[in-house]
């Protein structure tokens, strides 16, 4: 279970995130939805320490993580998936892919890729390619594939539908849903994209201004006009 | 025929160590986008190291390895003390502080190791080697220059290319904070390839040493060289460098022997001129798709 307390940043004078409570319960997708500016971005480095938290903590079975170094998080099971600009354009999709298995320690076995290869069969025929001739879709494919090298009990996802064809993101969608009951894991979806995010999350948190206006669950947050009006826009 | 063929193999010697000087400020500029100015005292300093321990009755190998491990500690030194409360902040904050290094160690050298010309020996024969009854401008120190560039420069492909410490050096060189969210300990990878890069350094040291006179500027004019072959090739490619390197030492090599070696240096000033003109991403540099 991942707890977040009451967790503060900001940048400057800005406060981002205010007092943001939640949590994450294992083997269930919460999104976390709002607009532009909300914070959603920001509380994921906070959890994972890439941004200092000024104050309140974030959790995962116990283990405090915005104290803890980005670095060591593939150890304990967390994957911070960011936005498709994650790819390092620079390697090839399998450099990629065995960097995600490195960060779990040890070496990195070709029956590991291979199996990320099956769950994405457009990364298999690209595998020698240059990450930045990917289109994308393809980039979200690589960056989750990475994530996944790792083996993770968390993925903290970072707008995995940003730019991509409605299509596509449907398949991602289903894909992350069939990762979750298959694997139980614990996922934080963050994204604009409301009303996909809702059709395969257990729990809707909406931010707005760096703090939590609606913590429900997300049946019940797609069937409430006023608060899609209010806060999703949809 | 023959002027020319010496010509090429005189070029092919020198381009070898430019081609590794240029490697050596490729490694740090591709991790770190800073140049570093102090490379050439740095490297110097590190021979100054084998010179006492060859001037000490030991081998000319002892010297060489010491040198080259005083390299080693000595990248890794200057990027953990020097460089790495700088990082994240502007980039000249940094290009000024091997600047600042380049002085101190030019004056620490001098009076450490004295401000005066000395010979350092070579571990091969430095007179040309005879083909049939013609002399060719290919000595035994030569080709060993040329062996051992090729030796480390196939060394760090092997590293960067195939072990699993090159492939988190290299993600930590293109995104920091991607690698750091791998798992990837960016600080070890960042002091890791400035110490691979001043070994690299020293090695040009050596070999420009060989055979030749010191003291603590010998290098300077071969910093400006190994930069024009670093920018030539693109200060983001390694294959680039040594490219660079190559082409510059054969252009320099040809205005030598058929201009004249006092434009050596003039010329070195119009390539670089040229390239920032017509090519400023160098020749083999993948900047473009990183701008965006």
């Amino acid at each position: 279970m991942l707890e977040v307390r009451e967790l503060s940043t900001s940048y400057g004078a800005v406060r981002a995130l205010q007092e943001v409570t939640f949590t994450a319960p294992r083997g269930e997708v919460t999104a976390v939805l709002g607009a532009n500016g909300a914070g959603k971005t920001t509380l994921l480095r906070t959890i994972t320490g890439l941004v200092r938290a000024q104050s309140g903590s974030a959790s995962y079975d116990g283990r405090e993580l915005t104290r803890t170094a980005p670095e060591l998080m593939p150890g304990l099971g967390i994957a911070h998936v960011p936005e498709g600009r994650g790819v390092i354009t620079e390697l090839t999709v399998e450099e990629n892919l065995r960097l995600g298995g490195l960060g779990r320690g040890g070496r990195v076995r070709p029956e590991e890729l291979e199996r990320i290869y099956e769950l994405f069969p457009a990364l298999a025929d690209r595998r020698a390619a240059l990450a930045h001739v990917l289109s994308g879709g393809e980039r979200q494919m690589l960056v989750l594939g990475r994530a996944l090298m790792a083996e993770p009990t968390v993925l903290l996802l970072d707008e995995p539908s940003l730019g991509l064809a409605p299509r596509i993101v449907a398949q991602l969608f289903e894909l992350l849903q069939s990762l979750v009951v298959e694997q139980g894991l614990t996922v934080l979806l963050v994204e604009q994209n409301a009303r996909s995010a809702l059709s395969i999350a257990h729990r809707g948190v909406v931010l707005s201004l760096g703090r939590v206006v609606v913590d429900e669950r997300a049946d019940v947050l797609a069937g409430d006009d006023q608060l899609r009006h209010a806060y999703l826009g949809f | 025929m023959q002027q020319l063929v010496n010509t090429l193999l005189g070029g092919l010697t020198l381009g070898m160590v430019y081609a590794a000087f240029a490697l050596a400020l490729v490694l740090i500029w591709r991790s770190t986008r800073i140049v570093n100015f102090a490379q050439a005292p740095m490297a110097m300093v590190t021979t100054f190291v084998a010179l006492r321990i060859i001037e000490g009755g030991h081998s000319y190998w002892l010297g060489f390895a010491a040198a080259l491990v005083a390299g080693l500690v000595l990248g890794a030194v200057v990027e953990r003390v020097l460089i790495r409360p700088v990082e994240g902040k502007a980039e000249i904050n940094a290009v000024i502080l091997t600047l600042g290094l380049f002085i101190v160690l030019h004056a620490l050298a001098a009076v450490v190791f004295g401000n005066r010309y000395r010979s350092f020996p070579a571990a091969f024969g430095i007179r040309g080697i005879e083909v049939g009854d013609t002399t060719i401008a290919l000595t035994g120190f030569g080709i060993f220059t040329i062996v051992a560039v090729l030796v480390v420069m196939g060394l760090l492909v092997l590293l960067f290319r195939f072990t699993d410490l090159g492939l988190r050096m290299r993600a930590a060189a293109f995104n920091q904070e991607v690698a750091r969210l791998l798992g990837v300990r960016v600080g070890r990878m960042l002091t890791l390839g400035w110490a691979l890069a001043s070994l690299v350094g020293s090695l040009a040291g050596l070999l420009i040493a060989g055979g030749s006179l010191v003291h603590p500027g010998y290098m300077d004019a071969v910093v400006v060289y190994g930069f024009v072959a670093a920018v030539l090739g693109g200060l983001d490619s390694p294959a680039g460098a040594v490219v660079g390197g190559l082409l510059l030492g054969l252009s320099l090599s040809l205005v030598s022997g058929y201009v004249g070696s006092q434009l050596v240096a003039l010329a070195a000033l119009a390539i670089l001129m040229a390239v920032l003109l017509l090519r400023p991403q160098g020749l083999f540099s993948q900047a473009r798709e990183r701008r965006v």
